[in-house]
């Protein structure tokens, strides 16, 4: 039994002591706050709203494992929502089959490559810092997008696309179902292969991983490259969920995508996080914005929040490590 | 002369990219060379300089912050809102309030990151969401547009009709950029504090052996910061004559993209004013001169962004291969 | 009380530190040590990593304060603990080991530093600062570009302006943690003679060295510390380096020559004319199957990059290297371990070893492949491949998961060791395995090292410090100015005509 309970522990790691507690405090906080908190339809609006910035967060989280960021994933998600809307239009707009959507798709997600590749390229090569990197892709995807929508939103898709973004498959929506897979994935590459293992140990030192005969500029690329697709899985689903593309969907998600990788434990300079903790920080967020909403705040109050709850949670990992300190201190 | 190339290369090059741009502008549009023209892309740039100080003194510092441009937002609001209860104030009080304002969000920073080790870049995430979340949340998102008239009235400091017909005007947003630059200028080459900042940020472990207050150096790289983001809120709100909420939300990565085109390195001990001031006017001279060139404002966006991903690409590479010269003296390993 | 008739011993300490307390996380870091230098003497402080050398520094600077109880008296005044800048003002220098300079900032004020600190008014006086980085570095006997920033310059360079900023002012006491560690041997004798001329104009100079000889050369004093724990103070007249290893470690050691013929063995690796300009020219050598090739010579001989070159790391403009007699050309490290070349690094805190991750990790990483199970890693596999090295090389643990960083330097280079012979090679070439591994713990490393070259593994074992691979190798090759300059057999040359030859 302990043996059972080692093995999970050390599965989940240090990392889930933080986003486990604040998943304990908000549950009991709203459940007692709101009797309508602990319902169906709380954890339907979460089931509903978890996929984008989920996705986003999935696509932000290797990056910042290999020590980086990637500011350009809202933009990359619509410039591949974008692709998708081009080639409907293209080819019958509200009567094109699923089978150019499905090309449509495809296409979105070589996009979505392209956008890491080249970030991947100049950052593994030229070893420019993968903020300004990602932040002058990012520039240039928004100018790309305003340029080619002229700003403005782009509607009108065929109807077998709605279930995709608000369809159910027995009672659990599709846009969940995509992103419980993707985390699945995200965690089977990142505690299973050996991509996953490079991307820790070049977040901890990469001159290192390249003596110990790691092709690290490789390993670089590719991360960059599965978050862009990871992008493009992102804008597929917000394009089906809006029914529309905009340059500026989901602006806001960027800078709570890193919240959320921070929150779920992931170590801001890299090397360390899992996916799990930052699944379970993803929940809490949402959970949080749900019951803010069942008690009369609006979105706004809910990022604030979420703000708030980091801070909180940053303090309380220094509270523990004095604690531990003292510990110590006293058993010697 | 050598030497002064090899120690502020990126100042050079930065230079030597504005005036070929320059000059390929001047040549393809009537109206880029002139002198009005030339005005009037400093009133432009006026408020994104003044962030981009002080952001520089932040990066000198070893540190980021995300959350500086909505704390401009907030302190705009709160600036104009404390202005209507004491009955309209003016410029002088208006700056206070502003700027006090400024260095508290600012401190708020260098608290969370000194206090409890809170790594700057999740600290000013945190205040970003916190600060940007409450403000939506308490304005609703409403602008404020019945503001004091000393506030919207334009003021021309200087102005002059040109022989080709064009004026030019220096008005009150650039004479305070230009206060904002050479104090920032002063804080950091002048004062011993400003050394203290950049051996701080170069080497923090060096620093501390030195007995330099940690924690006064947090607060002071942050609260200055804050300062130019009360100051550069004031004169955005007097430059588009309104308070807008979610004006400025977005402009703190536009400007630290600037910054560090500039020369300012993530990570500390390196970046300089001039450096600065000129990676921001390399963005809008860009942008400025493929307006005149009549490209479409949504497509310039997208070739700004290339630029700086090709500037930024080459200027990683340049130190050690565009440059022979400039490389290690004597002999290492 | 009455005192002895001896000059020196009658002088009134400069520094007298007693009753000093200090603890980290709740290790002990120093015990109740007290510490004395007299004026204008040269002092050693010697002890293991770890004893609480560079910590007793820090306390004396001010940047660490001791527990309470604590006294520290220095030139006449009594204090409970230091402050950074009291300790400045008051004479008190150091060059620490990391010399804690700011690369992006100008030399002159790197050296003028102590201007910028606490300086009132709080304005920059470049011009003065110039002036104090010129003098200083005059009295050197130096000339550098005082305005260029210091990231321009070398290691070596870089060492001279540290010693220039200690300079500065009215130095009293100057602390050197291991200031030659970098250094060539000319640079280092330099560096003694600047201490001999402080010392002799009444400056006393504290001297912090993993080099015995050294030591022995330079100072008057010696004081030994083990475990944060004083252990004596000793004249350095009639001190023998293996008398100081003994009261350092508290164990004895006694060293024989382990070379043997292995002539009837085959070649395993063959390098012929290897050459990169400006690195090293026209090396030739082999190494046969269970031998043990020793390469010395000083830091900058081109060793290091040899190695490289070997390992597919540097590019090597001509020349030709040969594995069990086929011709082989590395684009990459890969291709070379995959030819069996395994390279230990000089640097495990940065290349060597990823410090923050686990121990298991570690020692994985370069032979993934071997953990893999249906295409991906399997933490059984790894957790049986972790265990079998770490019993067979001895490493002490706690948990694999632990960081490697938790582990000594003997420890953490055995582990280094086990995650190349996991990728099982032919040729395993040591860079400096002894850096920055306590001298207790060196025999361990060479055991193992032996054993190696016992079971058939051929072996370049490279060290700047000649007793190692006179010791421990076949052969000794000695390299200097990127070439191979001579080569020993162990058991007819003398060690000393070695050393004489290296170090001349």
């Amino acid at each position: 039994m302990t043996a059972i309970f080692e093995r999970v522990k050390t599965a989940l790691g240090p990392e889930m002591a933080g986003p486990g507690l604040a998943f304990v405090a908000v549950v009991l906080v709203f459940g007692l706050a709101s009797p309508q908190f602990l319902s169906a339809a709380t954890f339907g609006s979460v089931a509903f709203q978890l996929p984008e910035l989920g996705l986003l967060t999935l696509a932000m989280l290797l990056p910042i494992l290999t020590g980086g960021l990637n500011l350009a994933i809202t933009f990359t998600a619509n410039i591949a929502g974008l692709t998708v809307a081009w080639v409907l239009r293209e080819n019958g707009g509200v009567d094109a089959g699923v089978g150019i959507f499905i090309v449509g798709s495809l296409l979105a997600l070589m996009v979505g490559a392209a956008s890491g590749v080249v970030m991947g390229l100049v950052i593994a090569f030229t070893r420019a810092h993968p903020i300004l990197v990602s932040l002058s892709m990012m520039i240039f995807l928004r100018g790309l997008g305003e340029f080619l929508t002229r700003g403005g939103d782009i509607s009108g898709f065929p109807a077998f696309m709605g279930p995709i973004g608000h369809g159910s498959i027995a009672g659990i929506p599709v846009p969940l179902i995509v992103f419980i897979v993707c985390v699945l994935g995200w965690h089977v590459l990142l505690g299973r292969t050996k991509l996953g293992f490079n991307t820790y140990m070049i977040g901890s030192n990469l001159e290192a991983t390249r003596y110990s005969g790691i092709n690290t500029r490789k390993a670089i690329v590719l991360v960059y490259t599965l978050s862009g697709v990871m992008c493009a899985i992102a804008g597929i689903i917000m394009l089906a969920r809006f029914n529309s593309v905009r340059i500026g969907h989901g602006e806001s998600y960027l800078l709570i995508t890193v919240l959320a990788c921070f929150l779920g434990g992931v170590n801001p300079f890299g090397g360390f996080g899992r996916v799990i903790p930052v699944f379970v920080a993803l929940v809490v967020l949402q959970l949080l914005s749900s019951g803010l909403n069942l008690i009369g705040a609006n979105q706004h109050l809910a990022t604030a929040v979420w703000g708030i709850l980091l801070v909180g949670v940053m303090i309380l990992r220094w509270v523990a490590s004095k604690i531990r300190i003292s510990i110590i201190r006293k058993g010697s | 002369m050598r030497s002064l190339i090899r120690t502020h290369a990126t100042e050079f090059s930065l230079l030597a990219v504005i005036i070929v741009i320059s000059t390929v502008l001047s040549f393809a549009t009537a109206n880029f060379f002139s002198l009005g023209n030339a005005f009037d892309l400093l009133n432009i740039s006026a408020v994104n300089i003044i962030f981009a100080v002080g952001l520089l003194v932040v990066l000198i510092a070893g540190g980021i912050d995300i959350s500086f441009a909505v704390a401009a937002s907030v302190v705009q609001y709160c600036t104009a809102t404390a202005l209507g209860w004491i009955g309209g104030g003016g410029w002088v009080s208006g700056l206070l309030i502003a700027g006090s304002l400024g260095v508290l969000l600012g401190c708020v920073n260098a608290f969370l990151i000194h206090r409890f080790r809170i790594i700057s870049i999740v600290a000013t995430i945190s205040t970003f969401n916190i600060y940007f979340g409450l403000l939506m949340f308490f304005t609703r998102g409403v602008s404020i547009y019945d503001l004091p008239d000393w506030l919207t009235d334009r003021v021309i400091l200087f102005e002059h009709e040109m022989p080709d017909g064009t004026w030019i005007e220096i008005t009150l947003p650039v004479l305070v950029m230009v206060i904002c630059v050479i104090a920032t200028w002063m804080l950091i080459t002048r004062t011993t504090v400003g050394r203290q900042l950049y051996a701080f940020g170069d080497n923090p472990e060096g620093a501390r052996r030195f007995g330099i207050n940690i924690g006064a150096m947090q607060f002071i790289a942050f609260g200055w910061l804050g300062l130019m983001a009360g100051i550069g809120g004031l004169i955005q709100a007097h430059y588009a004559q309104e308070v807008v909420p979610n004006a400025l939300y977005g402009r703190e990565l536009d400007v630290l993209a600037a910054v560090v085109l500039g020369g300012a390195r993530l990570g500390g001990g390196k970046g300089s004013v001039l450096g600065c001031v000129l990676g921001v006017l390399l963005i809008s001279i860009t942008q400025n001169g493929l307006n005149l060139m009549g490209v479409s404002p949504f497509a310039f966006k997208m070739i700004v962004g290339a630029i700086i991903l090709v500037a930024i690409t080459l200027s990683n590479t340049r130190i050690e291969r565009l440059l022979p010269f400039v490389g290690q003296k004597g002999g290492g390993r | 009380m009455h005192q002895a008739t001896s000059a020196t011993v009658g002088e009134k300490p400069l520094l007298s530190l007693r009753n000093i307390n200090m603890t980290f996380g709740g290790v002990k870091a120093l015990k109740n040590v007290s510490f004395e230098v007299r004026p204008g003497e040269v002092h050693c402080l010697a002890g293991e990593n770890g004893c609480g050398k560079s910590t007793l520094i820090k306390v004396v600077t001010g940047v660490y304060r001791p527990a309470d109880g604590a006294v520290i008296e220095y030139d006449g005044e009594t204090y409970a603990h230091m402050s950074p800048v009291t300790a400045q003002d008051r004479g008190i220098k150091v060059i620490w080991q990391d010399l804690a300079l700011f690369p992006e900032m100008s030399v002159a004020e790197n050296i003028a530093f102590h201007e910028v600190v606490g300086r009132r008014p709080r304005l920059v006086d470049y011009g003065r600062m110039q002036r104090i980085a010129t003098d200083a570095l005059g009295r050197l006997g130096v000339s550098l570009d005082v305005d260029l920033p210091l990231k321009e310059y070398a290691i070596a360079q870089r060492q001279i302006v540290a010693i220039a900023r200690a300079l500065v002012g009215e130095a009293k006491l100057v602390f050197m943690d291991e200031p030659t560690a970098s250094l060539t041997q000319s640079e280092t004798d330099h560096l003694l003679d600047i201490v001999r001329n402080l010392s002799a104009s009444g400056v006393a100079v504290v001297f912090v060295s993993h080099r015995l000889a050294e030591v022995l050369e330079i100072s008057s004093r010696i004081t030994v510390l083990r475990d944060g724990a004083l252990v004596g103070v000793f004249p350095a007249a009639g001190m023998t380096q293996s008398r100081i290893t003994e009261l350092m470690t508290g164990k004895t050691f006694d060293q024989h020559v382990r070379a043997r013929p292995k002539d009837d063995q085959p070649v395993v690796l063959d390098v012929r004319g290897l050459t990169r300009p400006g690195q090293f020219e026209d090396i030739s050598l082999t190494v046969r199957r269970g031998e043990t090739v020793g390469i010395t010579g000083l830091l900058g001989a081109g060793r290091t990059e040899l190695a490289l070159a070997l390992f597919g790391m540097l590019k090597p403009a001509s020349g030709r290297i040969s594995i069990e007699g086929k011709e082989v050309r590395f684009t990459s490290n890969r291709d070379a371990i995959k030819a069996g070349v395994a390279y230990l690094s000089e640097d495990r805190l940065s290349l060597g070893l990823i410090q923050p991750q686990s121990i298991a990790d570690n020692l994985v990483i370069a032979s993934l492949r071997k953990i893999l199970s249906g295409g991906l890693l399997s933490d059984d596999r790894k957790r049986g491949l972790v265990s079998r090295w770490i019993a067979d090389l001895g490493v002490r643990i706690g948990r694999q998961a632990d960081a490697i960083s938790t582990l000594s330097g003997g420890n953490q280079q055995r582990v280094a060791i086990a995650k190349w012979l996991a990728t099982d090679p032919k040729i395993l070439i040591l860079d400096c395995p002894t850096v920055g591994v306590d001298v207790g713990a060196r025999a361990g490393i060479f055991d193992i090292v032996a054993k190696l070259a016992e079971s058939g593994l051929a072996i370049i074992l490279i060290s700047d410090e000649v007793p190692e691979v006179y010791f421990n190798a076949d052969r000794v090759l000695h390299m200097a100015q990127g070439r191979i300059v001579g080569s020993y057999d162990p058991r007819q040359a003398r060690l000393e005509d070695i050393e004489a030859a290296v170090y001349a």
